[in-house]
């Protein structure tokens, strides 16, 4: 453990045992154009040392929101306030925001150590205490002893640290992150997602990421705002977004999922029936359907399907099905069925060894419950 | 390491592999040439022999040992104390009357009247009588005029004597040889070379200043605003380019003139009196403004292309980092640019100090280059050897100028657009 673990113990906080709003965004709309909203009426509650991800396709405004957050980018309406006052009018070097950019923004003719050091001597930091918190924040990030290399002489991992301490040594209150680690591969990328996780929990600040990676995400956030068009799908916890997805684009957007297109036949507050568009009915949770006649998108995880040998009762729906292709991947199966009118309804299944092997062509009965077949939006 | 070199590698049909390649690497060579041939024959014509021929001018030294030969071999054994022997002034009026006939001492005559004056009359008068003198020869020539009695003149042929001279670059840094064969300098009245090389230093230093002041913020809108926008701009910075440099020279005459276009708006807006009328042109003014116009582009160019590299990121982190707008230029944005300030910096400089049109046309006597110094010695003194010598200086610094740029920036850094 680093010596800021021992200096701040345990101010990893459960998002839901402080209530605190650090910062929020107030029904903010921003077009750069006079003609296209790019963002519209976003609104976003951030809780003191949380931390929260802005997860969009390209193009959904993500970059424009932290922009406007930090300063670059004014909004056309609404609010952004920081610890309860509004800062729209507060230039960027006024905020106290620290920042790490997609191409990290290391300046390239500092060395490490004057980059780190940078943001502390426009504060008029005395020199001593500027060189301690530039070795702590080398320190923190594992980079002990690269202080006077050049931005250009360390490897793309490596830059990234240096990023983010430069953007914590000041330490700031609030961090925005815009896609910090797409630039890297997948091997280092999960060690930076943990890197910056441990240091998240270790200095207890309040985190805004950005990212189109949906498993980074996942893994990383406290909440996530599933964001398209402009405007936030659902905003809730990793756990949530996957069991509950809202709407249609949320479940699309969030992990695999099965799409069964219809219409609700019978409607109560806890049950409805759906007749799909071959004729099939399916009995699933109403969570977007308030009544008889909507057309509905029936969401239901791959995980989430049983493949039934013989009589079995536990499943309120349940269908023939047959095997199209058969994907082995490791640890579990990956199998493409046609059921339901649709030809690319996909189960997974564990890779255990009682399993018969399915072989394309056969058939099969497969079943799932009703709670884990979501009525969204059509 | 366990080469076997008694194994060498051959090709399917046992071609050395060596050999093969070395033949397939001849051969794109050879096409390489081909391709660049008449442009290298261009060059070596019309680039490299002309400043070859410059440089050997500047030193080249024939008049006195082609003009006269005998002179030349009986002066060798001369001590130089006293005046030479009869031999000698036998053998000048040999030359003198070979070189009347060939019609071929003019050259001669001007070349020593360089060196010491008083010497053409003397090289001209004894040659139109040389067919009437009888021996001796040494009392004869001194009653035609009395240069050849004085030492100073013999030693002056013996100097010149040789076929290489520096005389020329003496004259080009104001300087002589004493008749006595010392280096000193030329009388005050005389120095001229010496002020108007460093006045092209000194005003070129001002011009790369302002055209660096100017076209900074321009390359900096250029490389930052929308594309449509810094389109436009650039099209406006290249436009110069259409027009001849002898329009916009002149244009300047027109705006900057006493009774031009500025002072006439300044008289009539009441700003200056109608008798105190700006004097802006045929002076140093003239020329600082002329030339930073024309040259503008030399800089933003570079500028613009270095500016062009640099991501908006890097500003924003610095305000993000805390830094108010101007410390975040300072210490990020106008140290990346550097190399682009030395790159036109270097550039204009370079082009300035051998510029020659604008200066002639609008500098007048105080705004004159060096540049405009040799033009007057190849056209009007016709001495080609100390123009040759003043080029020479002048490409002598630039080639230092480039080391020294080359040494702390780089060229390769250097693009235009
Ligand atoms: N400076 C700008 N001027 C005009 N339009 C812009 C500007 N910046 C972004 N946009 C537009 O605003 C929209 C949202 O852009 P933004 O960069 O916020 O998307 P994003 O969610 O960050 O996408 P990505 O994941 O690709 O980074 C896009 O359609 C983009 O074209
Ligand atoms: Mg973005």
């Amino acid at each position: 453990m680093t010596a800021t673990a021992e200096a701040e113990p345990d101010t990893q906080q459960d998002s839901t045992s402080t209530n605190t709003c650090f910062a929020r965004f107030i029904n903010v709309q921003k077009s750069y154009d006079g003609e296209q909203l790019v963002v519209k009426g976003f609104d976003l509650d951030i809780r003191k040392g949380e931390f929260v991800t802005l997860l969009g396709p390209s193009g959904s405004g993500k970059t424009t929101c932290l922009m406007m957050m930090a300063g670059f980018e004014t909004p056309t309406h609404g609010d952004i306030l920081l610890k309860g006052a509004p800062i729209n009018g507060l230039p960027p070097h006024k905020r106290g925001i620290g920042m790490v950019f997609q191409n990290y923004a290391l300046f390239p003719h500092m060395t490490v150590a004057e980059n780190l050091a940078f943001p502390l001597e426009v504060r008029h930091l005395s020199k001593a205490e500027i060189q301690r918190k530039v070795e702590r924040a080398l320190a923190m990030v594992r980079l002990e002893g690269f202080g006077d290399r050049r931005p250009a002489q360390l490897s793309g991992g490596q830059q990234q640290r240096v990023a983010l301490a430069r953007a914590l040594v000041f330490e700031p209150e609030l961090v925005l992150m815009d896609e910090p680690l797409g630039a890297l591969d997948k091997n280092l990328r999960e060690e930076m997602q943990y890197e910056i996780k441990r240091i998240h929990a270790d200095l207890g600040v309040t985190m805004l990421y950005v990212t189109h990676d949906q498993t980074e995400a996942l893994t990383m956030s406290d909440r996530i705002a599933v964001f398209n068009d402009g405007v936030v799908q659902q905003l809730a916890s990793p756990e949530t977004l996957y069991e509950a997805p809202e709407n249609a684009f949320v479940a699309y957007f969030i992990g695999e999922n099965n799409r069964l297109q219809g219409i609700v036949t019978e409607y109560s507050e806890t049950v409805c029936q759906v007749q799909l568009d071959n004729g099939d009915r399916v009995l699933a949770k109403p969570v977007a359907v308030s009544g008889v006649g909507e057309r509905t998108t029936l969401s239901l995880r791959p995980e989430r399907v049983a493949i039934i040998r013989g009589e079995s009762t536990g499943f309120d729906n349940r269908f023939s099905a047959e095997v199209r292709e058969v994907t082995y991947l490791g640890d579990h199966l990956r199998t493409r069925l046609s059921v339901c009118g649709s030809d690319e309804f996909v189960i997974k299944t564990p890779n255990a060894a009682d399993h018969a092997a399915l072989r394309a062509g056969d058939v099969i009965d497969i079943g799932w419950t009703m709670q884990d077949c979501r009525a969204l939006d059509a | 390491m366990s080469d076997s070199p008694s194994t060498p590698l051959t090709t399917a049909d046992g071609v050395p592999l060596k050999v093969s390649l070395r033949r397939a690497v001849r051969q794109s060579k050879l096409k390489a040439l081909l391709l660049v041939a008449p442009l290298l024959l261009f060059l070596i014509v019309a680039f490299l022999m002309p400043i070859g021929e410059m440089l050997w001018r500047s030193i080249d030294n024939p008049e006195v040992s082609s003009s006269l030969p005998r002179t030349v071999v009986a002066l060798e054994q001369w001590d130089g104390e006293s005046l030479p022997g009869e031999p000698v002034y036998a053998a000048l009026a040999e030359d003198l009357k070979a070189g009347q006939k060939a019609r071929s001492l003019g050259l001669l005559s001007s070349r020593l009247n360089y060196e010491m004056s008083g010497m053409r009359s003397a090289v001209m008068g004894t040659a139109r009588r040389i067919e009437l003198i009888e021996p001796p020869y040494r009392e004869a020539l001194i009653d035609i005029n009395d240069a050849w009695g004085e030492i100073d003149t013999w030693r002056v042929i013996q100097r010149e004597s040789s076929p290489y001279t520096l005389s020329y670059y003496l004259a080009a840094v104001d300087h002589q040889y004493s008749p006595s064969g010392d280096i000193v300098a030329v009388p005050d009245y005389l120095q001229i070379h010496g002020t108007l090389f460093w006045r092209t230093f000194w005003m070129s230093g001002v011009i790369t200043f302002l055209t660096l002041l100017l076209g900074y913020p321009v390359a900096f809108l250029l490389a930052n605003l929308p594309l449509r926008h810094s389109n436009l701009l650039m099209i406006l910075v290249l436009l110069p380019f259409w027009t001849s440099l002898l329009v916009r020279t002149t244009t300047w005459i027109a705006i900057l003139q006493s009774q031009g276009v500025l002072n006439d708006m300044m008289v009539a807006l009441g700003v200056i009196a109608d008798e105190a009328r700006w004097q802006m042109i045929h002076n140093k003014t003239g020329t600082i403004i002329a030339m930073t116009h024309i040259l503008l582009p030399f800089m933003i160019l570079p500028l613009y292309s270095v500016m062009k590299t640099i991501p908006p990121s890097y500003m924003r982190a610095a305000r993000s980092l805390g830094g108010r707008a101007f410390l975040s230029f300072r210490r990020v944005y106008f140290p990346l640019t550097l190399p682009g300030i030395a790159a036109g910096g270097i550039l204009v400089f370079i082009l300035s100090i051998g510029y020659y049109i604008t200066p002639a046309l609008v500098g007048g006597q105080s705004g004159r280059f060096i540049t405009n110094y040799i033009a007057y010695h190849m056209q009007t003194s016709l001495n080609w050897g100390l123009a040759a010598a003043i080029a020479s200086i002048l490409l002598f610094v630039v080639i230092v100028f480039y080391l020294v740029f080359n040494r702390l920036v780089g060229v390769d850094k250097v693009k235009l657009g």
